[in-house]
């Protein structure tokens, strides 16, 4: 029998704001020390209060627009009530009954290259928890990270495979990336994932029992994960059992989702309104002030690189993948490159190196107009392009302006044939045998020896020059 | 004796060079060294601070330097609001030894003020209770007849006052816990709108319903400490930016034009006669000094049956989350014996909490619960509605709302303990006013046959606590 495979995403983004949800202390919490930035608050020290960070809720407000979410102008904080040591106040901050935004939609795009829409339910936010470190046979609590401000972004069960989950939740990153409202970044912890998943026989309307599957915590995770618990349920199925409602989490070095709770006792949070903070009520002005800081979003840049730049659609998405690119390369235009040369140059040279350092490329010393004078040296035929890949090595390890790089190493390219014509006669008289197989008509050896003039004139030589010359030599 | 003098009064000597902050403290020490053992107003005192923040303001104000508005004035602080670096336990064993890293708002304000603070007061645990008897450190007494309780939950603050063991008090009033003690202790006890003084740093019982009030000798002084405590606090989100008038400013314009409006409802069954013609006889005080007075009705929030319902409801569901954080964890008692996680939870908090603060963490995740939320949690917050809506249709016929403050006058140790029903119900008068949210004071208007003290409620509209204290100073006056 073939299965349909349903899942529901529920991804957590830690906001990449300056102080945490309802506290002043720094909102960064990688590599510090245990419980530096805390404070009453954050630690529920009895008679603390909470103050709603403004920031939190626009960036918020921003996601919901950009997955095309009504934006709720009344909204709730509700407390969560459930027991663990991670959670100073015995209760989570979150929203219930009333979410910021509800309602929304997002295109992913699959590997296969096509387009898929997945509903979105709701967008809302809550605070994290605390961290558990154990050591031996004791378990000790960093609350630095209690309390920093996490959006939860809910789909329906509208995504049908891992390769879709993997899709969306890249199109997720991409979107608070875009937006300043996240780091996006897994490894660390600021992209969190569950899913959903159940399977059921093609054709077949009733879902499937669903089993929540946490500690996605990684792209990969995602996919294997997905695979896994996917095969499993069909596994059972097939054998003649029954799938249970269960919790899982995904053992990443076992490669296996294992089970950490029943789910026959419904969890009963006990949600009831925060009664330390006010309803947000959000005015139809507010609402425009945050729709107003919205940026260009990929997809709408995209498409605007296809339509202005000539670019085709898989440069454009290379390009318009991270903002920071985008803006990057946008700049190269400005400073008078071709399009279709630039962004290969940045999704070539330049993503390799950065790729080579992990630098960011709004770390980068390079300037984007520096690269938009090294193509236009290359159109003009005063470089050749591999000396170009030279110049661009240079620019990279010891900076510098690309034509001064040129002239100071003697980069120029040789066009002279009067100059050139000495190594190609070189070039044929020591490779005698290719030399012989061009005279009778067989063009395979030519890149050869184009090849060999080049590395004699140390990549100067204008290949279109020497391939006449070898031309006009052997075959004129 | 300086021990008896009111705030106001003592500040005149102390401006005019007649009495130094020292003495006062000292007279106030004196009476504390000598009723203490009786009264237990207490939990905590720090008499060597004290007398060094005396000495240091009566040095200042020598040299002539601007001093706060309570400058040498001894404060007592109810142990339900953080002092930092000085133990604060909510009356409760789980916090016995917890000290506070950051001094609650009210508290910043009043030591900014120059305040003398003298130590904390005890009350009935996490200020669920009306006898200050549910309090880990002994039940305090009632100074006007010690076989009688003080009231509660702020009982510690209102026998202090009482008993000239501090010239001013700050207490909290949740349901009641400052009024109902005020009126068995014979002070003035106020409890402001909701959102007039900052919550920071008072250990929550039930967050909607909580708001920190001053407990005095008299109605000027209660004017006087409101006006120190009061103010928008950027560390409370409910707390409202609405400007602080100088309330002694207008305090005695009397009641000439205002209307006071009695409620049918409030002078029902059960309603002990004494308190009755007491009530009546303050109201006849306002008519002649020149108040017109109003019959009004409060369909809802004129009946304790609704009004006490829902307030335990609304209470007890905020209480049970809001005391989940003392699990032994991060603060306060832990359990010296577990096995495990859940154990250490469940031996910490049933070694720490007492029986009333267990009933109410039970009956209020109950209300919460899948199931029930719709027919408690849910039918509460639609009968507060209900009751607001009663007030604010009240108060479109008058400015001022009198009423008794309780049922009863103070009832004697250990006589209703083992009755949490009957407990409950001294708040019947009292409740509705935290569910509204709206101002009320208890001014003491006269002594039962027995020589107890019966006080008077005088309820406002929100953020009128000018137009109450101006109706409570009549009802002074006129005592
Ligand atoms: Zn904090």
């Amino acid at each position: 029998m073939n299965y349909e495979t349903v899942i529901g995403m529920e991804v957590h983004v830690e906001l990449h704001t300056q102080s945490k949800m309802f506290c002043r202390c720094p909102a960064h919490h990688f590599q510090i020390g245990a419980n530096e930035h805390v404070c009453p608050v954050c630690t529920a020290q009895p008679g603390a209060l909470p103050v709603i960070n403004g920031r939190a809720i626009e960036l918020t407000v921003m996601t919901g627009m950009a997955l095309g979410c009504q934006i709720r102008p009344h909204s709730v904080f509700a407390r969560k009530n459930y027991v663990y040591p991670d959670l100073p106040k015995g209760y989570q901050v979150s929203q219930y009954e009333l979410p910021l935004c509800e309602h929304g939609q997002v295109v992913i795009h699959t590997s296969d290259g096509s387009r898929k829409q997945i509903a979105i339910e709701r967008v809302h936010l809550e605070e994290d928890t605390g961290k558990l470190v154990h050591q031996g046979n004791a378990s000790l609590v960093d609350y630095n990270r209690a309390g920093v401000p996490l959006m939860e972004i809910v789909t329906d069960a509208s995504i049908r495979s891992a390769d879709e989950a993997f899709a969306y939740v890249q199109k997720i990153r991409q979107l608070v990336r875009y937006l300043g409202a996240s780091t996006g970044d897994m490894e660390k912890g600021a992209m969190r994932c569950e899913a959903n998943i159940s399977v059921r026989p093609e054709g077949s309307q009733a879902f499937g029992t669903k089993v929540e599957v946490k500690n996605l915590n990684s792209f990969r995770a995602v996919r294997n994960a997905i695979d896994y618990e996917v095969q499993r349920q069909i596994e059972v199925i097939e054998e003649g059992g029954t799938v249970r409602q269960v919790t899982m989490g995904w053992d990443e070095g076992a490669a296996t989702t294992k089970e950490q709770r029943s789910k026959e006792f419904a969890d009963d949070y006990r949600y009831f309104p925060e009664p330390d903070l006010l309803d947000v009520d959000v005015t139809d002005e507010w609402i425009d002030g945050a729709r107003s800081q919205l940026p260009e979003l990929p997809d709408e840049r995209a498409a605007r690189f296809v339509e202005s730049f000539r670019l085709s659609a898989d440069d454009a998405a290379m390009m318009t993948e991270d903002r920071a690119v985008a803006d990057w390369f946008e700049q190269v235009i400005a400073a008078g490159a071709e399009p279709a040369t630039a962004a290969n140059w940045i999704s070539g040279e330049l993503f390799r190196r950065l790729k080579d350092t992990e630098a960011a490329i709004e770390d980068v010393a390079l300037t984007p107009a520096q690269l938009a004078e090294l193509i236009g040296l290359i159109t003009a035929g005063t470089i050749s392009g591999s000396a170009a890949k030279e110049v661009f090595a240079v620019m990279w390890d010891e900076g510098g302006g690309p034509t001064q790089i040129v002239e100071a190493r003697g980069l120029q390219q040789v066009s002279d044939t009067g100059e050139l014509e000495s190594q190609v006669d070189a070039v044929i008289a020591a490779q005698a045998d290719a030399a012989d197989k061009v005279r009778n008509g067989d063009d395979k050896p030519l890149q050869f020896l184009m090849g060999m003039v080049m590395r004699a004139t140390r990549g100067k030589a204008n290949p279109q020059v020497v391939q006449q010359l070898l031309r006009d030599k052997l075959q004129g | 004796m300086p021990s008896e003098l009111t705030a106001h009064a003592a500040l005149d000597l102390l401006v005019a060079g007649d009495l130094t902050s020292v003495d006062l403290t000292r007279s106030i020490l004196a009476r504390i060294d000598a009723s203490e053992a009786q009264i237990n107003a207490y939990i905590s005192l720090d008499p060597e601070r004290a007398l060094s923040v005396a000495a240091d303001v009566d040095r200042r104000r020598q040299s002539g330097e601007v001093l706060g508005p309570l400058a040498g004035i001894p404060l007592a602080i109810k142990d339900v609001l953080c002092v930092r670096g000085g133990r604060t336990t909510c009356g409760s064993a789980i916090l016995s030894d917890y000290v506070a890293p950051y001094d609650a708002t009210a508290v910043a304000r009043v030591l900014q003020a120059d305040a003398v603070l003298l130590g904390k007061t005890n009350m009935d645990e996490f200020a669920m209770g009306s006898s200050t008897e549910n309090s880990h450190f002994g039940p305090t007494r009632n100074p006007v007849d010690p076989t009688r309780v003080p009231g509660g939950s702020s009982g510690g603050s209102a026998a202090a006052v009482a008993a000239g063991e501090a010239t001013l008090a700050l207490g909290s009033d949740t349901g009641g816990s400052v009024r109902q003690p005020a009126s068995y202790c014979g002070v003035v006890g106020l409890k402001p709108t909701y959102g007039r003084v900052s919550r920071y740093g008072l250990i929550a019982y039930a967050s909607s319903l909580d708001q920190v009030g001053p407990l005095t000798r008299d109605v000027e002084d209660a004017a006087l400490l409101l006006g120190v405590v009061a103010g928008h606090d950027a560390r409370d989100a409910t707390s409202v930016d609405c400007p602080v008038p100088d309330y002694r400013a207008k305090l005695n314009d009397g009641v000439e034009g205002l209307k006071v409006g009695l409620a049918r409802e409030f002078f029902a069954e059960g309603l002990d006669p004494e308190i009755r013609s007491a009530i009546e006889a303050a109201a006849e005080q306002m008519r002649l000094a020149g108040a017109e007075l109003v019959d009004v009705s409060l369909p809802v929030a004129g009946h304790p049956e609704y009004c006490v319902a829902c307030y335990y409801v609304i209470a007890m569901a905020e209480a049970s989350a809001n005391l989940s954080r003392y699990d032994g964890v991060k603060f306060g008692h832990r359990t010296a014996d577990a096995d495990g996680l859940q154990q250490m939870y469940h031996r910490s908090r049933s070694e720490g909490f007492g029986a009333e603060v267990k009933r109410r963490i039970m009956l209020g995740t109950y209300v919460l619960s899948a199931g029930y939320y719709d027919a408690y949690y849910r039918k509460a917050q639609q009968a507060r509605t209900l009751i607001r809506q009663d007030f604010d249709r009240a108060f479109t016929q008058c400015d001022l709302l009198l009423s008794p403050v309780s049922p009863t006058t103070a009832f004697r140790l250990g006589e209703q303990v083992d009755d949490p029903l009957t407990m409950y119900l001294n708040d019947i008068y009292t409740v509705s006013v935290n569910l509204a949210g709206i101002p009320g004071i208890s001014v003491p208007v006269t002594t039962a046959a027995d020589g107890l003290p019966i006080g008077a409620q005088l309820l406002a509209r929100p953020f009128e606590e000018e137009v109450l204290l101006r109706g409570a100073r009549v009802l002074e006056q006129s005592s």
